[in-house]
């Protein structure tokens, strides 16, 4: 990965951290420079006003040919057994019009009456210097690759000059003071990075930080699944908060649009579901009125055993609960269906016991309703067995299925509760969908009719898991007040 | 160095029997002193010179107690850094005694009497060391000195200037160009101090005040190297001025003649790096004229 190419996380504190830097150096260098021609400047300074008091007080002494009084006075400034200061000379000497030594500081090195051009480090260039150069007057000289700074002062009065004052520094000398100097710099230029570097850091991870979950929330966004970022992450109304509202605004349209999507698909199967069922529903419709007819034939003749009857009146309304049920999948086909009666809670019992006592699963059965109730038998027998039928399967043996019919309020409340596991939370939050089934083998239509049909009578239904059950419960408004 | 300035009185009493006096015979004047001067604030006034290690102001001090206690009077030292100051100030009758070199002596003739001569190692007599740089192995005697930079001490010293210009002299070279330089120090310690730093390449030093620095200032001396040692020379002599009582000069010298007899006299000698004094006699300085003969200074 190239360099630019990296996160901002880290771009903004490192770029951020090269400038603190690059400034600290480079105020720093400038610091150091300047303090160092300061230091120059001062020795300078220093030097000539040195070499103006020396050479007013050494006019006479070379006037006269006082060797010894001249070499008092120019050894005066060194101080014997001090370290070299970096303002004080190396060596301090005289030279006459011929450029020989007439006195000087350090004897052994400069000998008296010794050729300036033969005294060895720069000073044959400062013989060649003063000779070019005009000595009625203080000069300064510095040779490249030299590490000496050379200060003279012409030793004159009244125009008449004895001799040339040269106060030679040593440009390691001023090294040491440079040395201290420059680290006080770096001292204070790392107490500066110390401070703005955490600072930079932490400015530099507050700009990133929004910048990057931004970047990956409109990733995400191409995706479909816009993460939601929360208004904390950046609260401000600059562009980069502008830029927050505006991807918010975008992440909100396409969740809406997904849901939509989401409905639209759910409707669209559900159209499907129907017209199959009504496809099947008129299919089972035919043979049915046939089947109905011919009942209806038999009863006529009249003079049946009393158990043929019965059987045939538990046929017929089991087939009247067919044809309703059919009735109730074609739309367009209103099926007029009669009151609710016990005895239709008493077939559903009798259709339900041979089930219960092959799955060993007892039947705890309390009805408390009147002899006829203004509700839509078919539809009332349907909703019952299919739950029932729910009921056995999901009990397990030796389990107990209580059922509960009553009224009140104007309502029909039936109970369907059995003692088996709990449902599944996937399950129970697509339970009234179609194709939607908490067991093996079923095809999951079930209680996805139960649910269309309730809701067609008007009423609701709820399944919940209280005290070891899981119950079904079941409320339909009753017609009039046939109650 | 701090010169010892005269009480301010004594100064202007005199300036004015100067003035008055001015006809009066040199000799006379003490005389005319004594007689408005009580005897208990007489002043007897006593020239330094480089002749010794003068600058020791704190045994200065000492030696001077010593000598009013012992004599009876006020005592005053005046140090000069040089031979001609102390010498005008004989001339103008402004000191009663003078510790001068025997150059000095000699050349003052008449105006100075001899009062006593110090006893060094035992004996009243000193040498002129020849003395080079420590580092410096080449030369081993003046012949070796032809071009050299040269440090005198002080033109009227013995040791310091008459005996090695004699020297050279005696080579059969001339004293005044057989060196490439010389300069005056004006003190024998300076010139050590010459040679030390390099500042000249040799120096003619005084044995007792050499002998003295190397007690003192060993690190200095250690510096040089002595490569010839003169004859033998009459020590510098304590002078007395002409003027002089023979009361004063009798007391002086019976002071300085019995320091050697008491506790403290013995500590003073000690810290002068003295043996003692002895009355001594002219002719222990023939060498000294005779070399000043051939310089035409006698």
């Amino acid at each position: 990965m190239r360099i630019f190419d990296r996160s901002l996380r880290h771009k903004i504190p490192l770029w951020g951290g090269a400038l603190i830097v690059a400034s600290a150096v480079a105020v720093s260098g400038a610091q150091m420079v300047r303090a160092y021609a300061d230091l120059k400047r001062d020795t300078i300074n220093s030097s000539e006003g040195l070499g103006h008091t020396l050479a007013k007080t050494l006019f006479p002494a070379l006037l006269h040919d006082d060797a010894w009084r001249a070499f008092e006075l120019i050894r005066a400034p060194f101080h014997e057994g001090r370290p070299e200061q970096p303002l004080e000379a190396r060596a301090i000497f005289v030279v006459d019009a011929d450029l020989r030594v007439l006195v000087s500081s350090a004897p052994r090195a400069m000998p008296l009456l010794a050729p300036l051009d033969t005294l060895g480090a720069d000073y044959p260039q400062l013989a060649t210097g003063l000779r070019l150069g005009n000595r009625d007057a203080t000069a300064t000289y510095e040779f490249a690759d030299s590490g000496f700074l050379h200060v003279t002062i012409p030793v004159a009065e009244d125009g008449a000059r004895v001799g040339t004052l040269v106060i030679t520094h040593s440009k390691d000398a001023f090294l040491p003071r440079f040395f201290s100097i420059a680290l006080g710099g770096a001292g204070m230029g790392a107490l500066v990075l110390a401070i703005l570097l955490p600072i930079n850091w932490y400015w530099g991870r507050r700009m990133a930080e929004p910048l990057v979950e931004l970047a990956k929330g409109m990733g995400d966004l191409g995706k479909g699944q816009p993460a939601e970022l929360p208004a904390s992450l950046y609260a401000y109304r600059d562009e980069l908060g502008q830029l927050y509202e505006a991807y918010r605004d975008a992440a909100r349209g396409l969740r809406e649009k997904a849901a939509l999507e989401q409905e639209m698909l759910q409707s669209e199967r559900l159209a499907a579901v129907g017209r199959l069922a009504a496809g099947i529903a008129h299919e089972v419709n035919n043979p049915l009125g046939g089947m109905l007819m011919a009942l209806d034939n038999l009863k006529q003749r009249g003079r049946m055993d009393p158990a043929v009857a019965k059987t045939a009146a538990l046929l017929e309304r089991g087939l009247q609960q067919v044809a309703e049920t059919v009735g109730a999948l074609l739309v367009e086909a209103r099926v007029v269906s009669r009151p609710l009666t016990r005895h239709d809670l008493d077939d559903v019992h009798t259709l339900l016991e041979p089930q219960a006592v092959k799955k060993q699963v007892g039947f705890d059965w309390q009805i408390r309703v009147p002899e006829q109730v203004g509700i839509p038998a078919g539809f009332v027998r349907q909703i019952l067995i299919n739950l029932l039928l729910n009921a056995v399967h999901a009990t397990e043996s030796g389990g107990r299925i209580r059922v509960e019919a009553g009224t009140g309020e104007g309502r029909l409340l039936l109970c369907v509760a059995n003692t088996g596991a709990p449902l599944p939370e996937a399950v129970r939050e697509h339970l009234f969908e179609p194709f939607v089934s908490g067991r093996e083998g079923g095809h999951g239509l079930g209680l996805w009719v139960t649910y269309q049909t309730v809701t067609q009578l008007g009423g609701q239904i709820a399944a919940d898991w209280r005290d070891g059950e899981v119950r079904f419960t079941v409320s339909l408004p009753l017609e009039g007040d046939a109650a | 160095m701090t010169p010892i300035a005269l009480p301010a009185g004594n100064r202007r009493r005199r300036q004015i029997l100067q003035a008055i006096g001015a006809g009066l015979a040199a000799a006379a004047w003490p005389a005319a002193r004594g007689a408005t001067d009580p005897a208990a604030s007489r002043t007897l006034r006593i020239g330094l010179t480089p002749a010794f290690v003068h600058d020791q102001h704190s045994l200065m001090a000492d030696w001077r107690r010593y000598l009013e206690s012992r004599l009876g009077t006020n005592v005053e030292f005046l140090p000069r850094n040089s031979y001609r100051e102390t010498m005008d100030l004989l001339h103008q009758g402004r000191l009663d005694f003078a510790w001068l070199c025997d150059y000095p002596f000699l050349y003052l003739k008449d105006l100075v009497r001899l009062l006593a001569v110090p006893l060094n190692q035992g004996r009243p007599y000193y040498r002129s060391y020849l003395i080079v740089g420590a580092e410096n192995a080449r030369p081993t005697g003046m012949a070796d000195l032809k071009g050299a930079v040269f440090a005198y001490s002080d033109p009227y010293s013995n040791t310091g200037y008459l005996v090695p210009r004699y020297h050279v002299r005696q080579l059969g070279e001339n004293p005044t160009t057989y060196f490439r330089k010389t300069f005056f120090t004006w003190s024998h310690r300076k010139a050590v101090e010459a040679v030390a730093t390099g500042m000249a390449d040799a120096a003619a030093i005084d044995s007792f005040v050499w002998d003295t620095l190397t007690r003192v200032k060993p690190e200095l001396t250690g510096r040089t190297r002595i490569i010839d040692r003169s004859p033998e020379y009459g020590f510098p002599p304590f002078a007395a001025h002409r003027a002089v009582s023979a009361k004063d000069f009798a007391a002086l010298q019976g002071v300085l003649l019995g320091m050697g007899r008491d506790e403290d006299g013995r500590h003073l000698l000690e810290r002068l790096n003295l043996d003692g004094f002895v009355a001594g006699d002219r002719s222990i300085y023939d060498k000294v004229v005779t070399m000043m003969r051939a310089f035409g200074e006698y």
